[in-house]
């Protein structure tokens, strides 16, 4: 690829510049995407060769569809899956509504200028943290009830309902779009941006349509196609996520990604081959998802193409607005909520049901807990920095060649740099395992901080892309003509411009490294745990407390993360206007 | 570093391609030291990516024929950094992170001592009356002010000609006119070839300079 891209860049004069700017930077694209492409390619082989009882390291070696009539047996999986379809179509289309909704009714307000500055901590609260904080808030004991209890519900006891872990997955499904929201939004507002509606907009209000109307005709059909893949790796994540669903989901059957984790932690090696199959089939649900949702999408499209041009006017948006700000705040405030009890429980002392604060504090807990909690505190430290730093180098690396080099980015790179996300985790992780225990990279450092990688990379890089590609190409020029080499304009130029990107962009990075929990599981193979796996594991226990610390410090890490990519920037140019953001 | 003996800028029957459809008719031009030329053309026909191919810099889309020699050498070959050309554009492009100071330091060569190098800078601020403007933060510079660094920035690099990319079309009326004498008045003091481009005819009568025109070719259809 790297070869194509290149030839693309010859001819003229400035072809003696590219061919030296070739060293080593060009070989940067190709070295990324071996880098990250080469372990779901051997993860997915690892999985669907047992699925079909080939597993040499189990002494199994003759083809055989048992591993399916095995998994198409299993207790209650045809449940599983119904219930895995509901919570991840479910929770992706009412992320979706609800961010279609904010874009629609708000867009014009002052307001929305504010929102995208709340959205970047929600981004980087890990899945577990926030999942376990909204158990503490959801909970038959947990916060909401008690915050109502015995007054208005005249509940002295705690009610008998299974509001979390319910077999319907409601919590899971809040869970998820409260996570889930925050995404769509950010890539909604980039995609926004880029199509630049302003002027079109304003014909359509001067043609005296209101502004939800308006938007929904003129913007609405050129967003949906930027914000598509983001749509596609919401609906692949909700379709295959693990550390929620084991916090929040049900739980006999739990969904589908659960089960198939269950089956290939079973202490009978033979349960593998069943549960490749599982994992199997975990891809087709997410294939199937994916592609019946592009189908709709073109049913839709042309079914509502005479909305276009029906020539309602529309009002003045007002119902839009109240009907977007509600869930909104709701799940602002649940998300708030739920990060506030992961500070109260992890300082009570005592808080009995039905009181609505703890009625002892200490610190106990802590001074306990955080000895047990280094250990893994510093894996995770170590990982997401190292996992991050790598990222960077590669992303910059690509984003510099394709400046030096002058190509145009391209659509397919942006499908390539979504994998990872959209092949679900459970699907390749477990031959990625496989490999790993075949070169002893198990429980490593190396497997670990690759695996991490994987899905650090693509963030690393969306958020880089846009600010990199948006610097006006002639400060580079200018320094070149002042007589700066690639590498001094690169250094002393470009990267301290964008000093404020590159370090939003680190953040971001190390809070997906924080956040991961089946790469971790699978990758550090039990020797090397993190404070999500701890969270995860303690999850399911009864102390509390040790849990709100645990998840608490999960949490905390990576908005410690952005508090320093915002600070450093502030601090270094403190007396440069023209950098204030 | 010796002072470069002033040599004449050629440009040999250029011409540019967009995506293979030519711009406009190739154009011959030679600029004596000390000369201004201005080329004019229409807007979109080339202009700023002609100039931007003589730094090195044209984007890929682009393809260029003819050639470009400053006395005897052939750009060409040269990498952007080792043409030593000086460029000016309609911004002034001064950069937001570093001070005014550090903004002319990054055009001296790197072999100058830290006194030589503060000298230089000093010396090149009373230049452009702007003394003890080293400490200050670019963004909080007039608009004339910014100009005039800029420009210093680029005679630091000591450049061997001199491109101008409409740099004064930014600037308001009365300021235009003192910062286009300013330019004007150093890159003749310097004997530098001064190719301007431009569709501002004012540009062109405030100096004694030949008028090149680039017939613009028909569009693709």
């Amino acid at each position: 690829m790297a070869q194509a891209l290149r030839r693309l860049a010859g001819g003229g004069p400035a072809a003696a510049a590219d061919r030296r700017s070739g060293s080593w930077i060009a070989l940067i694209p190709s070295l990324t995407l071996i880098c990250f492409l080469s372990p779901i390619v051997v993860g997915l082989t690892g999985t669907v060769l047992p699925a079909f009882g080939v597993m040499p390291a189990l002494g199994a070696d003759t083809p055989t569809l048992a591993p399916w009539s095995d998994l198409f047996a299993a207790p209650g999986l045809w449940q599983a899956l119904l219930v895995t379809l509901w919570s991840g179509i479910g929770s992706a289309l009412i992320s979706l509504a609800i961010t279609v909704a904010i874009l629609a009714a708000w867009h014009d307000r002052v307001w929305f200028r504010r929102l995208r500055r709340v959205l970047s901590p929600l981004l980087a609260t890990p899945h577990a943290g926030l999942a376990i904080g909204l158990a503490f808030v959801l909970a038959p004991a947990g916060w909401l009830v008690r915050l109502v209890s015995p007054w208005a519900t005249g509940w002295d006891r705690p009610p008998d309902l299974l509001i979390v872990n319910d077999p319907y997955a409601i919590a899971l499904v809040v869970g998820l779009v409260l996570k889930e929201t925050p995404f769509l939004l950010l890539m909604g507002f980039a995609a926004v941006q880029h199509v630049r509606p302003g002027p079109a907009l304003q014909v359509a209000r001067s043609a005296g349509y209101g502004p939800v109307a308006a938007w929904v005709r003129i913007v609405f059909p050129r967003v949906y196609p930027l914000i598509r893949l983001p749509i596609y790796a919401v609906l692949a994540f909700s379709l295959s996520v693990v550390d929620m669903s084991l916090i929040l989901g049900p739980s006999t059957p739990p969904t589908l990604a659960v089960m198939v984790l269950r089956w290939f932690n079973d202490p009978d090696l033979t349960m593998r081959l069943m549960a490749s199959a599982g994992a199997c089939l975990q891809i087709i649900v997410v294939a199937g998802a994916i592609g019946g949702w592009r189908l709709s999408e073109i049913a839709i499209a042309r079914l509502a193409r005479p909305v276009l041009s029906d020539g309602r006017r529309g009002g003045g948006g007002g119902v839009a607005r109240f009907g977007s700000a509600l869930p909104a705040i709701i799940a602002l405030a649940l998300a708030g909520l739920a990060l506030a009890s992961l500070v109260l429980w992890s300082v009570a002392d005592r808080w009995r049901y039905p009181a609505a604060l703890p009625t002892a504090w200490a610190l106990d807990t802590w001074t306990r807990a955080l000895p047990g909690l280094a250990r893994p505190a510093w894996t995770t430290l170590v990982t997401g920095l190292a996992a991050t730093a790598i990222a960077l180098v590669l992303v910059i690396g690509c984003l510099e060649y394709e400046r030096r080099a002058g190509v145009r980015p391209n659509n397919r790179v942006l499908w390539l740099l979504y994998t990872p996300l959209l092949v679900p985790q459970i699907g390749f992780l477990f031959g990625v395992q496989t490999a790993l225990v075949a070169t002893r990279l198990d429980g490593g450092w190396i497997g670990l901080i690759w695996s991490h990688l994987l899905f650090v990379l693509p963030y690393v890089f969306l958020a880089l892309a846009d600010p990199w590609r948006a610097l006006d190409d002639r400060y580079a020029r200018s320094a070149a003509c002042l007589g700066a080499s690639p590498n001094t304009v690169l250094f002393r130029v470009i990267l301290p411009m964008l000093l404020r990107p590159v370090l939003v962009a680190a953040a971001i990075g190390f809070s997906v490294s924080v956040a991961q929990y089946l790469p971790t599981v699978f990758a550090g193979a039990g020797r090397l745990t993190t404070l999500t796996t701890e969270a995860v594991g303690l999850s399911g226990g009864a102390d509390r407390r040790v849990l709100a610390v645990t998840a608490f410090t999960q949490t905390a890490l990576p908005l410690l993360g952005f508090a320093v990519a915002l600070a450093i920037p502030a601090i270094r140019f403190r007396h440069r206007q023209g950098l204030k953001a | 570093m010796t002072a470069d003996q002033p040599a004449t800028l050629h440009l040999e029957s250029v011409g540019l391609r967009l995506d293979g459809h030519p711009l406009f008719e190739p154009v011959t031009v030679s600029v004596a030291p000390g000369d201004v030329v201005a080329l004019m053309g229409p807007s979109g026909c080339g202009k700023s990516s002609l100039l931007a191919w003589l730094c090195g810099s044209l984007p890929s889309a682009f393809t260029a024929e003819g050639e470009a020699r400053l006395g005897t050498q052939d750009l060409g070959v040269l990498a952007p950094e080792a043409r030593r050309l000086g460029i000016l554009f309609q911004d002034d492009l001064l950069f937001p992170h570093m001070s005014v100071g550090e903004n002319l330091a990054f055009a001296l060569r790197p072999h100058l001592r830290r006194a030589a190098r503060r000298a230089k800078v000093a010396a090149a601020l009373e230049e452009a009356e702007l003394a003890g403007f080293a400490a200050r933060d670019p963004a909080t510079l007039s608009g004339g002010q910014r100009a005039r660094v800029a420009l210093m920035r680029a005679l630091l690099a000591e450049p061997r000609a001199l491109l101008l990319d409409e740099p004064f079309s930014r600037l308001d009326a009365g300021l235009r006119r003192r910062v286009r004498q300013f330019v004007f008045h150093h890159a003749k003091a310097r004997r530098l070839p001064t190719l301007l481009v431009t569709h501002d005819p004012e540009d062109t009568e405030a100096t004694d300079c030949r008028i090149v025109r680039l017939n613009a070719t028909a569009p693709p259809p």
